[in-house]
């Protein structure tokens, strides 16, 4: 049924070889090609090697977007989701090599599936990076709820007046040239915020240069099509709750096809559909119950 | 009754003289206290009172759904099975203004009523749960068109196929208000309507399933699959026949006095017929069901308790109802065949339910559950579509088959005049 182009198919090759941690290869920065457009777009690393657990990207986060101040206590071993009053959080999980702190929030991807199934463009992919969302567009149908593949956006289910909540990577901020709030406010620099590309190389070089530290796999480098959140993990991903079983492809591909589609049969059903009708506009006067 | 044309004495005097007469029929028929008028009424009522707190509390306060859900039962039985339900009109006139078999005209405009109000109903019921429906407007003015969505594409094709529907049962209003003029240029647009009906029919009934391609980890994946639009759009035909099949009945028996001499005697015929038509389709979904089956590799589910669900749904309500159905054409049971279409339509509900609600994010480990208001609003929709329903026929034609009569002859009166 999906037809792969030459092209993707290449690319898709070149992207399977990466992730075959073939050093040499893995060097090229074959991922540009595909996403040319994107280059400039901004991304945020975060290595999970470095973060302590203290949770001050989560205060920094509902500070600089007015949300409630996080709980002070969480229960141990309890994993939080975010909210529509808490756009970030960080989940401790207890792995093979001991605990390690991940901080969640919207990954910022490169081709939302959040904004192509938005009918209104609320949910916007901005051409810095973020994935922002506006409300004087949006209608509440929550596609983008259903389509997000890592659940990201939330809903004021409890509002009249309700709004999609989620990381929007500090859009006002970015746009006074500052940081996103919760990379500013990380004591332990786990975070850090740069060009997709330059965000790639450190977290390639950083695994280059630690091998035995890290594993060999930038999460976000090519789930659901490359997102602009990267992870550093020194364990498997699906040991720290990330979905390992996306697609390498875009999820707006996957409604491309049959959005192609459309063109043709409205424009092709009607004249067939005119000329059966007077094929057999015949039979009318033959029908003996006529 | 009214007639407006070129030389009524005056525009006022017109309007004024249609304006009694609409009074007039808008005035009850028949008995008021009747068990059904006073539950359903109950039921209108009280889904008011839910609408306005959920409109002043937000969703939260009447539904369950929550962060994990964002599609309940509102969605995914009014609007995504409802609108299957309602492809029956798409599928009858293209038989009949397409393929010419004027053997099932008679049908045709219960059908198309039918369908205009499923859709004016259930996909209105699209309103209901949106959090934000002031900017409803925002994807029709233009202002933002997301078109790389394909709710968007729904969207439109609702609203352009609810125009499509409203023009090919407009004769019937025109008859009824009695303006032979409008009624015959309305009649040279009907064909033009049902081409564009059938078009926007084959893209949204498929479209409905296209919503969840972007949902494939989250759909159990016995009924995921890049296949679902297409699937969505055949089983549209079955389940759309199978709703003219068993409303066909019901119409038949409650409204026994508006039904015309032709449609009396073709009735039986007609049913046998569209059985037939339903068997195969089911027969071509059920081999599509293999075959994406198959081709999935998704044997190691089928041992599951969602595998047992799943057979359910394909055995007994697929392959069942397509033998029951060629069971009763053979044996010119009407009986057969209205049990086939009622086991055809539960099958519909639970595909297009487990898609959209029961096997949606099968892995959670709290499940969502409609509340009783979401249950109530909804067959507060189903009684309200049901009220206008049964005014309509009450007093339009159609039912009874003198249109289709002096329609076939104006058509032959035409061909005679062009062969001439
Ligand atoms: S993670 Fe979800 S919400 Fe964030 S950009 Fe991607 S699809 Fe949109
Ligand atoms: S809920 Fe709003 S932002 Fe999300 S898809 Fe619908 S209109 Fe777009």
């Amino acid at each position: 049924m999906r037809r792969r182009s030459a092209v993707k198919t290449l690319a898709l090759a070149a992207g399977s070889t990466l992730a075959g941690r073939n050093l040499a290869q893995a060097r090229q920065p074959s991922h540009g090609n595909a996403l040319a457009a994107t280059a400039e777009s901004r991304a945020i690393l975060v290595d999970t090697t470095k973060c302590l657990g203290c949770r001050m990207c989560e205060r920094a986060c509902a500070e600089s977007n007015g949300l409630p101040e996080p709980a002070k206590s969480i229960e141990p071993g309890k994993l939080r989701d975010t909210s529509e009053t808490q756009f970030t959080v960080v989940n401790r999980y207890e792995t093979e090599n001991g605990p390690v702190n991940v901080k969640r929030q919207c990954m910022h991807c490169l081709q939302p599936a959040c904004a192509s199934a938005c009918l209104t463009k609320a949910m916007l992919k901005t051409a810095d990076g973020p994935v922002i969302w506006r409300g004087d567009k949006c209608m509440g149908c929550r596609f983008c709820m259903l389509s997000c593949p890592f659940d990201v956006p939330k809903f004021e289910y409890d509002s009249a007046n309700p709004r999609i909540q989620k990381c929007s990577m500090c859009f006002d901020r970015l746009r006074e040239g500052e940081s996103p709030a919760c990379v500013s406010g990380c004591p332990a620099k786990a975070t850090v915020f740069g060009t997709r590309t330059e965000m790639l190389e450190l977290g390639w070089s950083r695994i280059y240069h630690e091998p035995d530290k890290y594993v060999h796999h930038i999460y976000g480098e090519h789930e659901a099509g490359g997102t602009g959140l990267l992870y550093l993990a020194s364990v498997p991903f699906d040991q720290l709750g990330f979905r390992t079983d996306l697609s390498r492809e875009s999820y707006p591909t996957f409604t491309r096809e049959f959005l192609y589609a459309v063109p043709f049969v409205l424009t092709m059903f009607p004249p067939f559909l005119f000329a059966v009708s007077r094929a057999t506009a015949g039979y009318r006067q033959e029908d003996p119950e006529a | 009754m009214a007639t407006v044309s070129a030389d009524t004495p005056g525009f006022w005097n017109g309007t004024r003289r249609f304006a009694r007469f609409l009074a007039g029929e808008m005035k009850p028929r028949g008995r008021l206290l009747t068990p059904f008028n006073v539950i359903t009424v109950v039921i209108m009522a009280t889904a008011a009172v839910i609408l306005y707190v959920r409109f002043t509390r937000g969703l939260g306060s009447v539904t369950n759904l929550n962060q994990d859900v964002p599609w309940g039962l509102w969605i995914g039985f009014d609007v995504i099975t409802g609108v299957a339900f309602a492809g029956g009109a798409y599928v009858l006139t293209f038989m009949v203004y397409i393929l010419n078999q004027e053997k099932y005209h008679p049908i045709v405009r219960v059908t198309v009523l039918n369908g205009f109000l499923a859709y004016v109903f259930y996909a209105g019921a699209l309103l209901l749960d949106l959090g934000r429906p002031w900017n409803v407007i925002n994807p029709i003015i233009g202002n933002s068109f997301g078109v790389s969505s394909v709710l968007f594409l729904v969207a439109w094709h609702f609203l352009l196929y609810m125009t499509a529907e409203l023009l090919e049962f407009a004769p019937a209003i025109a008859e009824w208000a009695g303006w032979p003029r409008l009624r015959r240029w309305l009649n040279r647009l009907t064909l033009g309507a049902v081409i564009f009906g059938i078009t926007l029919s084959t893209l949204h009934q498929s479209g409905l399933g296209a919503l969840y391609m972007m949902a494939r980890d989250k759909v159990h994946p016995l009924w995921y699959s890049e296949f679902i639009p297409i699937m969505f759009f055949v089983s549209s035909i079955f389940a759309g026949l199978s709703m003219v099949i068993f409303e066909g009945s019901i119409t038949h028996r409650v409204f026994h006095h508006r039904v015309g001499p032709d449609l009396e005697r073709s009735h039986d015929s007609i049913l046998r017929g569209l059985a037939r038509i339903c068997a195969g389709t089911l027969f071509v979904y059920l081999f599509m069901e293999l075959i994406v089956f198959v081709h999935g590799q998704k044997w190691d589910y089928l041992a599951t308790g969602w595998g047992a669900w799943y057979l359910l749904e394909v055995v007994g309500f697929v392959a069942v109802p397509s033998v029951l159905f060629l069971r009763g054409v053979a044996r010119k049971s009407p009986r057969v065949i209205g049990t086939a279409a009622i086991l055809t339509l539960v099958g519909i509900m639970l595909n297009r339910l487990n898609i959209s609600v029961i096997a949606f994010k099968w892995y959670l480990p709290v499940r969502y559950v409609p509340t009783w208001q979401e249950i109530v609003v909804t067959l507060a929709v189903l009684s309200a579509e049901i009220w206008v329903f049964r005014w309509v026929v009450n007093r339009m034609p159609v039912l009874d088959d003198a249109h289709v009569r002096s329609g076939r002859l104006e058509r032959v009166e035409r061909a005679s005049a062009s062969a001439a």
